[in-house]
């Protein structure tokens, strides 16, 4: 993740919130949280590399699976749930974004949208997409949910998800104007039904 | 670069009172220190042991090449506790048998040796004698407590009896309480002891016997719990012990059975046979009783009617909690149990739950995520800034 889209995600997160960082990678979010925006929270990861990497750097980390769901967390005891490029690596995604809402008061998740222009481009010539957002060739990606920008929105709805804020990045400038086309990422910030 | 240990001893005089309403006084504290502790004394760690160990954590004897102490791999200079950094403590725990006071020992109240009359210890009052050990080292604030097992166990007593003095806990391969299955094979080799012949209820020193027998079967059931069917299976197999290394260091079966039922057939069997041969030869029977009795008893959360997470309320320290995923006795899931407890009250942890194959023996072995992870800890604890 690049500087620049760090701090466009961390500009979302409230000041001195309480966060949960599913997929926290090498814990840089929460770092940058930690430090510019006051908060406090704690990174899930699976990988021992980025454990490591999380606990180096004075992030807060528990090495948990997320397949296994959110059990541990208590209803609504953090401000926000992150779930940055995380979503499209869970074989239950809706069942984790259900729990997102469950454990968070406000959640906000980015995933690779597919349905970006040079992606579609690819498929109409006949192959998978290979992009620099999506590295991957199909048979070796860890991407096992392809979704798009507008995917995501039946979704939300579906699952009585408020959305509060819906836009794109692309090369970390917000895409508010056709972002189903024109953005690599799809970003949303919504809360749950109940909350 | 090597570590030379010195074993240490201080003198209490005045009665510790122990948790059964019990108390002892006049005893004595085995315990080691490597480094130095600093100038404003804020980096002292203190070391827990499990069931057969000691204060002997790290180092060696002088001139005994083969002595290093049991968590050596962990802490030493330039190691994950790097005693180049921290002024490191190792405490024998009280009715153990390597040092400090214990069944072995004379009791001043009668002039006559405890045995069995040693007053059963707790965790809890494990730690309130290392605390007043602290106090003699002039040391108020832990820099961070560390154990593994029942050291753990320890440790997460530590933040909960001196909340306080602890900056941060390393709890590793340990649980929040014993579940029956495990109170269950403590029971069997207690059982093991208590019915040797030799044990004389426990008085055993005044007829010049050990209970060697109970020992070697303790020993042989605890040892199979703390390793991993896996390991077990890829160390020892079906192997016969009949079977010979030749010369081009093939493994060839001579071996037909023998068609016995009380010679040693299996490698396994002569394995657990020798361990408990040897730990029989060291580790006194009473001892046995009173360290799996304390495992037995722990359990913070019971007076909250067994809420875990208002037991811990009371923590104030930061958390380090691991565990080995083939560890059955000890296994992730009451790692993950503590990690609840503690996010319940908002409590900084993080937890690794390490991928290896030798069930609860892992924490005392090298994996090199384990120990970097450790180290990575430490390095954090010496950055701090503290007041």
């Amino acid at each position: 993740m690049s500087d620049a889209i760090i701090r466009q995600l961390a500009e979302r997160v409230p000041m001195g919130s309480r966060v949960l960082d599913l997929g926290c990678g090498d814990g840089a979010l929460l770092a940058y949280l930690q430090q510019h925006r006051a908060c406090t929270g704690y990174g899930v990861e699976l990988n021992d590399a980025n454990v490591l990497a999380c606990v180096k750097r004075g992030v807060p980390v528990l090495q948990l699976n997320l397949d296994q769901g959110l059990s541990l967390f208590a209803d609504q005891s953090f401000d926000v749930v992150l779930q940055i490029d995380t979503l499209q690596h869970l074989r239950n995604a809706e069942t984790m974004l259900q729990e997102t809402a469950r454990v968070g008061r406000m959640g906000i998740v980015a995933f690779p949208n597919f349905a970006h222009w040079p992606n579609r481009l690819s498929i109409l010539k006949g192959r998978m997409p290979v992009t620099r957002r999506l590295p991957y060739q199909w048979y070796d990606t860890p991407n096992i949910r392809v979704g798009t920008f507008d995917d995501f929105q039946v979704l939300a709805r579906k699952n009585g998800l408020q959305v509060l804020e819906a836009f794109g990045l692309q090369d970390a400038h917000e895409v508010r104007w056709m972002p189903n086309w024109r953005a690599g990422t799809a970003v949303f910030k919504f809360k749950g039904a109940g909350a | 670069m090597s570590l030379i240990a010195i074993p240490r001893f201080m003198h209490f005089p005045d009665a510790l009172p122990l948790q059964s309403g019990s108390s002892v006084r006049d005893y004595t504290l085995a315990y080691e220190t490597y480094g130095e502790l600093n100038a404003d004394r804020s980096n002292a760690v203190l070391i827990c042991h499990a069931l057969n160990a000691s204060h002997h954590v790290a180092g060696t004897y002088e001139g005994q090449a083969k002595s290093e102490g049991w968590w050596d791999n962990m802490i030493g200079p330039g190691k994950p506790v790097d005693t180049r950094r921290f002024f490191v403590i190792g405490v024998n725990n009280l009715g153990s048998c390597f040092g400090s006071t214990g069944p072995m020992h004379v009791n001043p109240d009668t002039g006559r040796v405890y045995g069995a009359d040693f007053p059963v210890v707790t965790v809890e009052d494990w730690v309130h004698a290392q605390a007043r050990l602290l106090d003699a080292l002039g040391i108020e604030q832990l820099a961070a407590v560390m154990g593994g097992s029942l050291g753990g166990m320890q440790a997460l007593s530590w933040t909960l009896q001196y909340p306080a003095r602890v900056r941060h806990a390393v709890v590793v391969a340990s649980a929040p309480n014993l579940t029956a299955e495990n109170i269950a094979f403590n029971e069997v080799a207690r059982r093991a002891i208590v019915t040797d012949p030799d044990f004389h209820g426990g008085h055993f020193y005044q007829h010049d016997v050990i209970p060697k027998r109970g020992l070697r079967i303790a020993r042989m059931v605890g040892h199979i719990t703390y390793l991993s069917d896996d390991v077990m299976n890829e160390k020892f197999g079906r192997e016969l012990r009949s079977a010979v290394v030749d010369a081009q260091g093939q493994t060839t079966e001579v071996g037909e059975y023998r068609y016995s039922t009380q010679e040693v057939e299996f490698q396994i069997e002569s394995y657990l046979r020798y361990q408990g041969d040897k730990f029989s030869e060291y580790f006194d029977a009473n001892t046995y009783l009173l360290i799996t009795r304390a495992l037995d008893y722990f359990d913070p959360a019971r007076q909250h009617q067994g809420d875990l997470s208002a037991a811990l309320a009371k923590t104030q320290a930061k958390f380090l909690l691991v565990s080995f995923s083939t560890d059955w006795r000890f296994s992730p899931a009451r790692s993950r149990e503590m990690v609840k407890a503690l996010l319940d009250n908002h409590r900084e942890v993080s937890y690794a739950e390490i991928d290896a194959p030798h069930g609860h023996d892992a924490f005392l072995l090298d994996d090199p995520r384990y120990l970097e992870l450790v180290r990575s800890y430490f390095g954090r604890i010496a950055q701090e800034s503290h007041p």
